[in-house]
Order: C-alpha cells, then structure tokens, then sequence
C-alpha cells in the first residue's frame, strides 16, 4: 500500500483542533524514546484521520504506558489487528483517546505471524477480551495474557477467520454443544 | 429364598445391599451430584436462551447462597462475521449488514457507517441530508433508551411502565417507516445521501411526537423515578465506578452514570451538533439507578435536539454532488445509455475509495460507536473493524455482579443494555 503520498485534504477534519497537540505529542514521544518509532504518519502529510505512530514491539509497553501516564491518554478507544500482505504479517492497531482534550492518537506495531506480544492488561484491564478476539480472528498469542481463549468461535474451530488467506466458504460442524471449561470457575 | 430378594432381608444393611460398601448410603445422601466444587456452592447456568438476558448469551455464576462468588459470561451465539462481510462486499452492500449491528437503533448505525465512509472518500452532504440524519439520528437514540430503560424495569417487576415507553416506541417506528419503509431494518442512509427525502410534513409529524413523548416520559418519570421498590432494587446495585469505567472502557451513558464527563456529540461535534443547544446528564454513584436517570434525561435531551433540528430543516437536495457516490436518477438510468451503464457499473462493481485509513467514532446509543476502516483502493475494504460498545460494557458485567446478589445480576444486565447484534458482530 502506497500510503506516503502527500496530503489529502480528507483527513485534516481534527487537525485544525488537535494539530499542534498532536506535534508537541510527537517531539516529547521522539525525545523520550529515542529509538522506538519506526514510522510516524500525521494527517496532513499522509492519508490518514490520526497521528499514526508505528511503533517497535520491544519497546511498545514503553511507549503506551508513557502516553497513558504522562500525555494523558488513558482511554483504550479500540484494539484490533490488521491481516497485511508484507512481511511482518499482521500490525496490531490501538486508538487511545486523552480524556481531557478528547484528542486520539493511533499506535501501530509490527508483529509477525510467530511472534508474540505483551498483553496490555496490566495498563487496561478492558484490553482482556479485545485481544481475546485479536486472537481469536487473527491467531495473535498474548503474552502474560490469564484466560487466551477464542471467543466469538467455538472454541473446538479451526483457523483464523479473519486472516486474508481464510477460505471464504466451507463448514465446521460440531453436533454437540460447546463444552464447558471447569478451570474457568475455580 | 431367591437371589434377588437378598436386600430385602433386614440383617443386610442397606447400604451394604445396594452399593456394597458400608456408608454408601451417607456418602450418596451429602453428595449431590451438581456440586462440582464438593463445596455446597451452586452453579448456575443463565442464558442463552432465558428471558432475562435480551438476547443470546449466557452468564455461569457460581453462587454461595445467594451471592454472586464469581462468574463468566459468554457470547457470540450471534456472530455472523460481519468484519469478514466488510473486506468482501462493497461499501454500498455494507450497508444493509450495518442495521443489524445494534437492531434498536439502526439508523444510528446506519449513518455512523455512511460518515465514515465518507470521511474517508472526503464527500460533503447537502444540508438537509445532514439535518435529516440528525433527526434519525436522535429518534433512534430515544427509542433506543426507551427500550433499555422499559426492558430494564419489567425485569423488576414493573410491567406498565414499559408499556408506556412501547407505546411512544410503535408511534417513532411508524415515523421511521414513513422514511424509508421498514420499521427496524431501515437501511436509509446512502453513501453521500439518502435513501429517499424526507415525506411531506414529516418534520411536523416529528415535533407533534416529540410533544407526545415528552408528556409520556415525564408521566413514566412520575411512575418510576421516586418509586420506594424501585429504588431499593436499584439503588447502590451493581456499582461500577469511574476508574473502573475508565479500566474498562465504558463509554455513553454507561460511563456517564459514573462521572465520566465524555459525550461525542459536544466533544467531537459532526454534523451540525455544535449549532445544537442540549446538555450532558451526569450522574456520580455509577449504580443501576444511575443508569436508568441518565439515560431518562438524556430521552429529554434528545428530544430538545429533534424540536430544534425540525425547527431549522430547510427543503434541498439530499445527495452530494460527487459524481463518485451519488446513485443515479431512475430517469436518467431509464432514458440514456450513460445512465444506464453508470448505473449498472455502480451495483456490479460499486464506487472506488482512495487508498487511506480513518477512525469514525461517533456517539451511538449506548456509547462510541467506531468504525475503523482501512482502504487500499477498490471497491470494498481491506479492513473493516467495528467497535461496537456493547462489547466493552459486556465485559465489565463480570466485576459489577461480583458479590452481589443473583436477582441483580438481571438488573445489572438490563441496565448496560447489552445488544447482542453489536456485542457478536
């Protein structure tokens, strides 16, 4: 996907409000980890709505804690995952939202199709069932992570639905009801 | 004396006839066979299919009398991969599949999906388009907290005062099918318009209903609001906090009941919410009650934002110029060749959306609404993610039931308007 081509006027509806946040947001995230973005893509010179900030796997607890507590983005919005056809396979995508200028960011990170990636569940406890389903549709393992187990899907499925090389058609019929898993009540 | 008369025989302990080991009998008596913790506590299986859970899904409590130890709730009976239907459809064909996301308020979805998409492709609306939407928009979200707050009362025990929201409810639906002509699955909106106009004097029929409705809920007010029962079965139940709205990513009037200050629609205004005078109920405990009070105001609410919006609806047009989204005039299709290939390409093989990624949130019913939708080109997405809200309040049942008692497990449940369409996806 060619993304870096200049400005679409599109996506500059926040930038009027949020923009110069939104720097000042970059050059401290720059200064305090000196090595952990990639990529950072903002809404005037890319085709996206959010800052973008595609971050490192290893330093990604850093750089989410640090704008969880110091730039007071504090609010997980939405956690998913992207199927790319490059080669780390799959990017984990995270919107955060700063309670107190109702400003959003976009944190980005690569992650290829064996490795894993820290749960965030010690920063958001409601991160538990978002990367349940990343899991689930995508076959992302979660490190750390209590009870990773499907959760739309029987948990008896085969495959990742969500993947880009999952069959469109097919069947996976099961005749008896899902069972119930005794560690769960303990 | 024949064999198997043997355990009749009174110098034959019982226990020794039937199960052949001494204190069987004992043992079998204490031991019930549904105690898988050996410990006299319960487990009870609520759902998929029981009345109270509004839906398919299933909550297993694990009770010690009649508390709530601890429990685990399930879902997804209702999944029908909507995310996979997005990266293969078109835009236009999605939007059928986005009414079915939160079914009380289709139209809240429906125009949530059509602003993201055009954000993406950068089309602007004519303004009565947006007025119109905006209209729908809060209809919806009436309907919607009608049917939460009514729903959530009969599981109490207070069955008229559902069926006065109900009435309201029937009366917005025939509204809504004078727009587009289906009463639940509406699929109204367009990208880059609508359906259809609005008919003649429908802004009228809006503000008489409106007046109705306020008359109603400030009776259902009276009814319930300072009712004793009612508030001691709400009241300080289910308690879910601001930190732990925040832990868990509440938003709407969930989180609102809470104290959490956070409202789209004044904070991240679109459309033409910024020219709108309303307030933003907030509420401090975060209990059932809570719920319930905020999502009655913000009933009054909506309904202040519906007499302004008819009050400044001008006629126009209802589709944007862009030549790239706007579906042909039927006269057009019928009597030129261009029309009709331009109308036949548009269905076959829908309308191209530049390369780019965007995340629409938008105020639904129950909270943000998110649609993040990454383009590479073409004409359907490369991915298509929703975020429904239901799915993060869903998951802060289990720590707002826990210690509680099983009867407000039903209130907990009714209070956070769970919608499994949105929750499965």
């Amino acid at each position: 996907m060619d993304i870096s081509k200049p400005i679409a006027s599109n996506y500059g509806y926040f930038n009027e409000k949020y923009g110069e946040q939104w720097s000042a947001l970059l050059g401290a995230l720059r200064e305090e980890h000196v090595s952990a973005l990639d990529e950072v893509w903002m809404p005037l010179t890319h085709k996206v709505d959010l800052p973008t900030f595609i971050v490192k796997k290893d330093s990604a607890m850093d750089v989410l804690r640090s704008l969880k507590e110091k730039h007071g983005f504090d609010f997980l919005s939405d956690y998913t995952a992207t199927d790319e056809d490059e080669s780390p396979r799959f990017f984990l995508v995270i919107h955060l939202m700063n309670l107190g200028s109702k400003a959003r960011v976009r944190v980005k990170i690569r992650i290829a199709e064996n490795e894993t990636m820290p749960t965030l569940i010690p920063l958001w406890e409601g991160a538990n069932w978002a990367e349940r389903e990343i899991f689930d549709m995508f076959g992302i393992h979660f490190d750390g992570h209590p009870d990773l187990r499907r959760i739309l899907m029987d948990m008896r499925w085969e495959g990742h639905p969500l993947r880009k090389d999952y069959p469109l058609k097919g069947y996976q019929i099961f005749l008896t009801p899902e069972p119930l898993d005794p560690e769960l009540l303990k | 004396m024949k064999e198997d008369l043997k355990e009749l025989r009174s110098d034959i302990p019982l226990d020794i006839a039937r199960w052949g080991m001494p204190g069987a009998i004992d043992f079998a008596l204490k031991k019930d066979s549904d105690d898988i913790f050996e410990d006299s506590k319960v487990l009870v299986n609520i759902g998929p299919t029981h009345p109270a859970m509004h839906g398919a899904f299933r909550c297993m409590a694990k009770l010690n009398g009649e508390i709530i130890e601890k429990s685990y709730c399930e879902f997804g009976y209702t999944h029908r991969a909507k995310e996979k239907l997005g990266e293969n459809r078109t835009y236009h064909q999605f939007i059928v599949y986005s009414d079915r996301l939160n079914y009380c308020s289709a139209l809240i979805n429906n125009v949530a999906y059509a602003m993201s998409v055009e954000r993406l492709m950068g089309v602007e609306l004519p303004e009565r388009a947006i007025w119109i939407r905006m209209m729908c928009v809060e209809i919806s979200r009436v309907i919607d907290h009608l049917i939460c707050v009514g729903i959530n009362a009969v599981d109490l025990g207070a069955f008229s005062y559902f069926l006065y929201g109900y009435h309201q409810r029937e009366k917005a639906y025939t509204l809504i099918e004078k727009l587009c002509g289906a009463r639940l699955t509406t699929s109204y909106t367009r990208i880059g318009g609508l359906m259809a106009d609005a008919p003649d004097g429908w802004e009228k029929e809006v503000k008489d209903w409106v007046k109705e409705t306020r008359a109603v809920v400030e009776e259902m007010d009276q009814l319930l609001t300072n009712n004793r029962i009612w508030l001691k079965r709400t009241k300080d139940v289910a308690v879910f906090n601001k930190e732990s709205c925040l832990k868990y990513s509440f938003t709407g009037p969930n989180a609102r009941a809470a104290g959490v200050d956070i409202d789209l629609r004044r904070d991240q205004p679109c459309m033409y919410y910024d020219k709108m005078d309303f307030d933003v109920p907030v509420a401090q405990t975060g209990d059932v009650f809570d719920r319930y009070f905020v999502r009655v105001e913000e009933i009054k609410q909506s309904l202040n934002i519906l007499l302004q919006c008819a009050d400044k609806i001008k006629k126009g047009p209802i589709w944007s110029e862009d030549k790239r989204v706007r579906i042909p005039d039927k006269n057009v299709v019928y009597n030129t060749m261009e029309g009709l290939i331009h109308h036949f390409k548009f269905f076959m093989t829908g309308f191209h959306v530049p390369p780019g990624e965007a995340y629409t949130a938008f105020e639904a019913a129950n909270g943000e609404l998110g649609f993040y939708i990454v383009s590479r080109g073409g004409t359907s997405a490369h991915r298509m993610r929703i975020r429904g809200p239901s799915f993060w309040h869903y998951q802060g049942l289990d720590p707002m039931i826990k210690g509680g008692y099983l009867a407000d497990l039903v209130a907990a449940l009714g209070s956070i308007n769970v919608i499994a369409g949105e929750l499965d996806r």
